[in-house]
């Protein structure tokens, strides 16, 4: 190798030169005109350092990625590897559970993709219990999810969940995992526990400090302090729809006790946490909203779950997990009764996670993180699509 | 009826009696509750903008309104007569409506207008328009620092503030929303 060889992968052409990344650094340098996008060459003359703009080829639109999608995507790739180290860290064992099942989650408001004789899995909740049941206690799952309709700045239909579950615990424990896990790959990607967040694109986004311990503010009171609304969990929808019209929120005479919260709580709370600068972890769910959670002990109006919200971002939901089999099959069973009223798609039960319930899940407590808005709060991103490889339109 | 996978920019609808265009929309959805599109209205009559979170499933209504092209033909009393291009309809329109912009117009200017049932709600001019200047008192000679404007009268009729090296016989340019003098065009 010659005195001031540069030595890479070529990531561009650019006419006569080529833009080639090296083990530290980028460089433009005099390209050979057999090079190729992907080659690995030897350049001895560095023309010009690439002064870090877009990368000026490849020449189509289908191929190029911008130069900030690369950074995007070497910060999700720092991101994975401090994910991954905080669980080795603390015991967990990777799992790695199928994504086409027979029976996807029932909840009411997700709709699962259908593959083939099945569906994909809109969380890897059901077999991951299944492990917790068979005596893995301490165990995590970074996989693809898919949930049909979803769109936005926050949410595309496919989409990456970190799941983990901790058997003989509290939501407490979980609680802590958290807000260390956040911290710790906020810190890897942007050298402090300093999130950023970008409410609309183009503008310059807003620090928001992650470093446990979060502030803690319950869901009744959030519904009351920022929407005016008491929530008790045990009311009749039609009182609930009263006292969010009373709070100056239109609701339809016939909307559903879920849909008449959501409504005061898009309109009011959820912009009031949005606005926080810092993140909140939002518990005490009412009872409507238990989902797979179990209540609290004593108070049978109050699910054991939690979110975690960072600058308008719902990262987290975790639950302290509801492990009787009859009421997880009454629950399910309700669940298909409210999808068939509404004319929504009405899925099998999961009998295999009804039966390891029955033989035995420890008392648990476990959480779904969404790696994608991770990475996002991590880079500042204004939209999911930026720190994706590729976008669904770009597909 | 329009659902929420209708809606979009641009889009026209009724609620409670008033037509809205939508000018923002976003999916959201919170993890545990059903999607929702925070969506942007504006009432097309009063300007004011509302936001409202419309739940998958709920319908819209839309609003009977319609955007014409129309020239402004000559004022009438108070009032504006205006002609639809593609079918030489021709319409009477108020020049509250209009607002303050109303004494700008000239023949054969080009304008939107907005119907609502029929009824003509919103009137938009070209952003800019260029008026010969009729009427000017000379500037005093020496007094040319800072902003120091004066009143001038354009063939319209109407007074702009306009700065002192305008002449009568000069062509301006003024923005219609303010009503304020731009620059002068040379001709």
């Amino acid at each position: 190798m010659t005195a001031g060889a540069f030595r890479g992968r070529v990531l561009a052409r650019d006419g006569e030169y080529a833009i080639v990344r090296g083990a530290d650094r980028d460089l433009r340098v005099r390209a050979a005109g057999s090079w190729r996008p992907g080659d690995l060459v030897q350049g001895d003359e560095v023309a010009r350092a690439f002064d870090g703009g877009d990368y000026p080829g490849p020449a189509t639109e289908v191929a190029r990625l911008s130069r900030k999608r690369l950074d995007r995507l070497h910060a999700r790739g720092t991101a994975m590897a401090a994910l991954r180290r905080f669980f080795a860290e603390r015991g967990f064992l990777e799992v790695d559970t199928p994504v086409l099942v027979p029976s996807p989650g029932l909840e009411l408001h997700l709709d699962a993709v259908r593959a083939g004789d099945g569906y994909l899995i809109t969380s890897p909740e059901y077999q991951m219990k299944r492990l917790l049941a068979a005596g893995l206690e301490r165990i995590y799952q970074v996989c693809k999810c898919f949930r049909a309709g979803e769109r936005g700045p926050h949410h595309a239909s496919e989409f990456t969940m970190v799941e983990w579950y901790r058997g003989f615990a509290e939501l407490e424990d979980i609680v802590r995992d958290t807000e260390a896990l956040v911290a710790e790959v906020v810190t890897a990607v942007a050298g402090a526990p300093i999130a950023r967040v970008t409410d609309r694109p183009g503008e310059p986004p807003r620090s928001i400090d992650v470093s446990p311990p979060w502030p803690r503010w319950t869901v009744r009171d959030a519904m009351r302090q920022w929407a005016g609304v008491e929530v008790a969990g045990d009311e009749p929808a039609a009182e609930l729809v009263r006292a969010v019209r009373a709070a100056g929120i239109a609701v339809a005479d016939d909307t559903a006790w879920d849909d008449a919260f959501f409504a005061a709580f898009l309109a009011r709370v959820d912009p009031a946490l949005a606005a926080l600068d810092r993140p909140v972890i939002l518990e005490d769910w009412p009872v409507p909203l238990a989902a797979l959670a179990r209540t609290r002990p004593g108070d049978p109006r109050t699910a054991l779950r939690f979110e975690a919200y960072i600058g308008g971002i719902e990262l987290a939901n975790a639950f302290g997990e509801l492990t009787d089999p009859a009421e997880q099959r009454a629950r399910f069973e309700h669940d298909q009764a409210t999808r068939r009223a509404r004319g929504k798609p009405v899925y099998p039960i999961d009998d295999k996670l009804i039966t390891a319930l029955a033989e035995g899940l420890p008392p648990c407590a476990g959480i779904a993180l969404g790696v994608d808005r991770l990475i996002m709060l991590a880079t500042g991103a204004a939209a999911i699509d930026e720190v994706l490889a590729f976008a669904p339109g770009e597909l | 009826m329009y659902d929420t996978s209708d809606i979009r920019k641009g889009l026209k609808v009724l609620m409670d009696g008033n037509p809205y265009t939508v000018i923002e929309f976003q999916f959201v959805k919170p993890g545990k509750g059903a999607a929702f599109t925070r969506t942007k209205f504006k009432n097309l009559l009063t300007g004011a903008v509302v936001e409202r979170n419309i739940r998958s499933g709920e319908k819209l209504e839309p609003a009977n309104v319609e955007t014409r092209d129309m020239q402004f033909l000559y004022k009438e009393g108070g009032d504006l007569v205006f002609m639809d291009q593609s079918n030489y309809e021709q319409v009477t329109i108020s020049a509250d409506l209009i607002g303050p912009a109303h004494d700008l117009m000239k023949d054969n200017l080009p304008c939107t207008v907005v119907f609502f049932n029929e009824r003509p709600v919103d009137v938009t001019l070209p952003t800019f328009v260029f008026l010969e200047v009729t009427a000017s008192e000379p500037g005093v000679r020496g007094d040319t620092s800072g902003n120091v404007t004066k009143p001038a009268t354009v063939e319209t009729g109407a007074s702009v503030n306009v700065p002192l090296f305008i002449r009568i016989g000069d062509t301006i340019k003024i923005d219609t929303r303010t009503h304020e003098y731009v620059e002068r065009v040379n001709k």
